[in-house]
Parts: C-alpha cells; sequence; structure tokens
C-alpha cells in the first residue's frame, strides 16, 4: 500500500489517507518545533570538550554534531527543554539557557 | 439448500465464545466484567487447551483492553475482545481512537445497566451511551443470532470500504446466561466466510513505516471526521451484503431490521434485542383477536438506516417505540429520537409514542405490551393520540 501525500497542499477529505495515518516516516522532521522555546541553548565553544553526552541526551536530536565534534544546536527543532544544559558536566558547563526574549530584543 | 448438521443447546455467551474460537483472531486483550466475564472466560478456555492460536492478553482494566486491541489492529492483526457496561465505560476515550483511526476491532457487547445503584442486570443505557463513538452498533435478538452476528461482524470490520469497529450487543442474562439451542456452523464453513485478512498496513512492516494516531489539528481533523461520516454510509450497503450472502450460505439472512406481522399492521411496536421475542407472542394474542399489531425490530443501529426504518412504517397508523435505556431530560428514549427524526419526511406521519421499560433488567411480559397496543389502539379510536413519553412496568 502506498498514499500519494503530499505536504504542500491542504488535502481533501476524499483524497486523504483513511485514519489520519502518516503513510511515510520521519516525517517528524517536517515539523518545526523550535517556535515552542522560551529558553535557547546557547554553546560556549570554549569550555566544550565535544563529550557528547548532550547528544545523547538530547529528546529531539537538536544537537549537531561535525566529524566527532559538537558544533551548535538545531534551533528549527529545539524545543529549549534545557536537557543538555543540565547534562552537561558541571566542571566544563559549555552549554546555558538564555530567555529566547534576548534574542528577539537584539534582533 | 444449507442444512445445520450441528444444533446444541448453549448460552449466548457460549455461542459468542464458540464463534470467536472458530473465527480464531490474532489477539485477544479483555477484562472481566459481568455479565460479559464468562464468554472471554470460555474463550479463555479455548486458548489454555489450544484449540485456538490466539495470543491472549489479561490486562489490568478495560482501558488497556481497548488499548491492547487498538495496538494488536494497528499491527495488523484481526482483533476481538468483549465487555459490558462499566467496562465499556471505562474504554470510554479509547473507543473513539479505535474508530477513528479506522481499526476493525469486533467486540461483543453484553448489554447491562450503569451503576448506580449498583445493578448488574440488563439495559441498554451502555450502547446507547457509546453510540456516538464512531462505532457500527448490531443488535442481536438471541443466542443464535448473537453468533450469526459476531460472524458477519468480522466481515463488516474489516471490508477496505469500510474499516470501522463493530460492537455486537446482546442482552445480559436474559440471552448470556439462558440456554438456547442454536445451529452452528461447521469451522471450515466459518474460517471460508471470514476470510484471511488483509490488513491496509501494518506497524509491524518496517520496510514501509507509517505513523498512527498523529496531531491532527484545525486544517486536517474535520476531514478525518468527514471520512468516517462516509464509512458509515458505505457500510450500509455492506452489512446488507454480507447478511445477503450469510443466508445464501446459512439459510438464514440478516438486512437492517427484523419484522413481523408489519405489513398490514395499523399498530406497532419498534424495540431492540431480546423484548422482540416478547413482543412476536403479544402481537399474535392481538392478532387472534382481531387487532393489526405488528413488530418492528431494528438490527442496526449504527448507521441508523433511518429510511429503510420509515419505510417499512409509513402505512402504519400509531407507534410505540420501546426503549430500555434513558437520556434523562432528552426529547425520550434513543432510539425513539432517532426514529421519530426519521419519520419527520414521511408525507403522512404516523402517531409516535415513547415507552421506557426494562431498565437494570426489569423484566417485562407479554401483558406490558398488550397493553401498550392497547393504549396506541384506543388513541386511534378516540382520535386522541396516547401521552407521549412514559415509563411502563414501573411502580407510582
Amino acid at each position: 500500500m502506498k498514499y500519494k501525500f503530499d505536504t504542500n497542499k491542504l488535502m481533501g477529505w476524499r483524497e486523504l489517507p483513511i485514519g489520519a495515518i502518516i503513510p511515510e516516516g520521519g516525517t517528524s522532521e517536517k515539523y518545526e518545533t523550535g517556535s515552542w522555546r522560551t529558553e535557547r541553548p546557547v554553546l560556549d565553544p570554549e569550555r566544550c570538550t565535544s563529550c557528547l553526552i548532550c547528544w545523547i541526551f538530547c529528546p529531539d536530536s537538536s544537537i549537531i554534531v561535525k566529524d566527532g565534534k559538537m558544533i551548535g544546536f538545531d534551533l528549527d527543532h529545539c524545543k529549549g527543554c534545557g536537557i543538555c544544559a543540565r547534562e552537561c558536566p558541571p566542571k566544563f558547563s559549555a552549554i546555558r539557557m538564555v530567555p529566547e526574549s534576548k534574542f528577539h530584543e537584539e534582533g | 439448500m444449507y442444512v445445520a448438521k450441528n444444533r446444541v443447546a448453549l448460552t449466548g455467551n457460549q455461542a459468542v465464545a464458540y464463534a470467536m474460537k472458530q473465527i480464531n483472531p490474532d489477539v485477544c486483550a479483555a477484562y472481566p466484567i459481568t455479565p460479559s466475564t464468562d464468554l472471554m472466560q470460555e474463550f479463555c478456555n479455548y486458548v489454555a487447551n489450544g484449540e485456538v492460536t490466539t495470543e491472549m492478553v489479561l490486562v489490568e482494566s478495560e482501558h488497556s483492553a481497548m488499548s491492547a486491541c487498538i495496538g494488536a489492529a494497528a499491527a495488523g492483526g484481526r482483533v476481538m475482545t468483549a465487555t459490558s457496561a462499566c467496562g465499556l465505560a471505562l474504554m470510554w476515550e479509547v473507543l473513539y481512537v479505535a474508530s477513528s483511526c479506522r481499526l476493525p476491532i469486533v467486540m461483543t457487547l453484553v448489554n447491562r445497566a450503569f451503576n448506580a445503584p449498583l445493578n448488574i442486570h440488563c439495559d441498554h443505557s451502555d450502547a446507547m451511551g457509546s453510540r456516538d463513538a464512531g462505532w457500527i452498533q448490531i443488535f442481536g435478538e438471541t443466542a443464535q443470532e448473537a453468533y450469526d452476528n459476531t460472524i458477519q461482524a468480522v466481515r463488516i470490520a474489516e471490508h477496505p470500504d469500510v474499516r470501522l469497529p463493530v460492537m455486537s450487543c446482546f442482552d445480559g442474562f436474559i440471552i448470556s446466561h439462558s440456554l438456547e439451542v442454536i445451529e452452528l456452523i461447521e469451522d471450515e464453513k466459518v474460517r471460508e466466510f471470514v476470510g484471511e485478512y488483509r490488513p491496509s498496513y501494518s506497524l509491524l512492516d518496517v520496510d514501509n513505516p507509517i505513523t498512527v494516531g498523529p496531531l491532527d489539528l484545525q486544517n486536517y481533523y474535520m476531514e478525518h471526521k468527514r471520512q468516517q461520516r462516509e464509512a458509515m454510509e458505505i457500510a450500509k450497503g455492506v452489512i446488507l451484503d454480507v447478511g445477503k450472502e450469510f443466508g445464501k450460505k446459512f439459510g438464514r439472512e440478516y438486512g437492517f431490521y427484523d419484522e413481523y406481522m408489519l405489513d398490514d399492521a395499523d399498530i406497532a411496536v419498534v424495540v431492540l434485542s431480546s423484548t422482540a421475542g416478547t413482543t412476536r407472542v403479544a402481537v399474535d394474542e392481538l392478532r387472534r383477536m382481531g387487532i393489526k399489531a405488528g413488530l418492528l425490530k431494528p438490527r442496526v443501529f449504527r448507521p441508523f438506516p433511518g429510511r429503510e426504518f420509515a419505510n417499512a412504517l409509513s402505512h402504519v397508523k400509531a407507534i410505540a417505540v420501546l426503549d430500555r435505556a434513558e437520556t434523562f431530560g432528552g426529547e425520550g428514549g434513543p432510539l425513539f429520537i432517532e426514529l421519530r427524526s426519521s419519520l419527520y419526511n414521511l408525507p403522512r406521519r404516523p402517531i409516535i409514542v415513547n415507552r421506557i421499560f426494562g431498565l437494570g433488567g426489569r423484566d417485562i411480559f407479554v401483558h406490558d405490551i398488550k397493553a401498550v397496543f392497547c393504549e396506541l389502539l384506543q388513541g386511534l379510536e378516540r382520535g386522541v393520540p396516547p401521552r407521549e413519553f412514559d415509563y411502563i412496568t414501573i411502580r407510582e
């Protein structure tokens, strides 16, 4: 069974998959949850050792890693839960949570 | 012609458990509640004895029972369960999940009153309370009908254009615990009739990943509800087709309703389930006195075949709808409300009244039903319609 499913247009009830099934995998990536955030994680690259504990704990796969190094956050999907900042070992404390409003004032 | 070779005495619960054994579903999840308890207990014996290959999941509540059924059905399994009254009430939230996810679960509902005060006996409050949950609802009069409906329910639910859960109802204790001689169909003929289930998708199909029950907000939710309405419309045709095929194969045809002496009736009673049997006796007695009394027994309540009921009743002068459920402050019992609405567009509307009976298993006798017929008759003779709404078999 293969449904045609076009996420770019609003489909009518006759063409939608029956039972609200989403007939493909990995679709949560298309749903940007970054706007839910009230606090934004900010990385201090000087303090970060790329131990990747944040990457293990992040529930939204929003820690971006390149060549084994932690390089930042996927802010389109990060909901600002703060788990990364909490789990970052205290002796490094490389991630801090900053109110989202700070960025809007500046921006 | 099909000749039954196997006539046996079974209770309603045993008959349905036997149908389930013959269907051999992939998964059953259930929690015991009177009067459906010994239906699942009987089925569990079949599981324990290795007579079925069903995965039996014994859960900690009815909410969990229906949830487990939903998971198993989304995984592509043929799934069945049973419950009654408060058990159904505890399933409430997930009843809607089953129908909205379009999972063809078949559930036997052994009708029972709600608490409080505590009562384990028959009325239809449970089924009627869940009438808008998006489930197909079929009511059987006898153990034979309960058995036959169970087998047909599988076909109706799993029809690719329907894909809705089915609630197969029959009267608690009156049918569930009374012995009745019924005709069993041979195992292989049941298996052939229900066929192999080919689910539209499976959560376990890792090559074709899907999401079931996602977030569905203002921009899509209504479209999915409209699909459910359409499936109910389509189900009407499927229910008739399956009932006809069942009749052709096994000699007992089923439709939307059953009628008795209705063709030339001036007055008629409309009533669900086992009370229809009592009503037939009342009709016979009145006919012997020259009174043109008749019966219409709806078999299908969801989808509600209003047009068909109205056509069958259009020539009748006065109708009494007997409801075994209350709406407390509504326009009458659930069956009355819908049936009267269905009659509204008739060019000549019959007089229609509503009588509440049998709550919490209160007995109803032939003379009680004859009294209702007599009220209708007197109303016609005097030109004054009887009271629109009343309780019968009640102490003042």
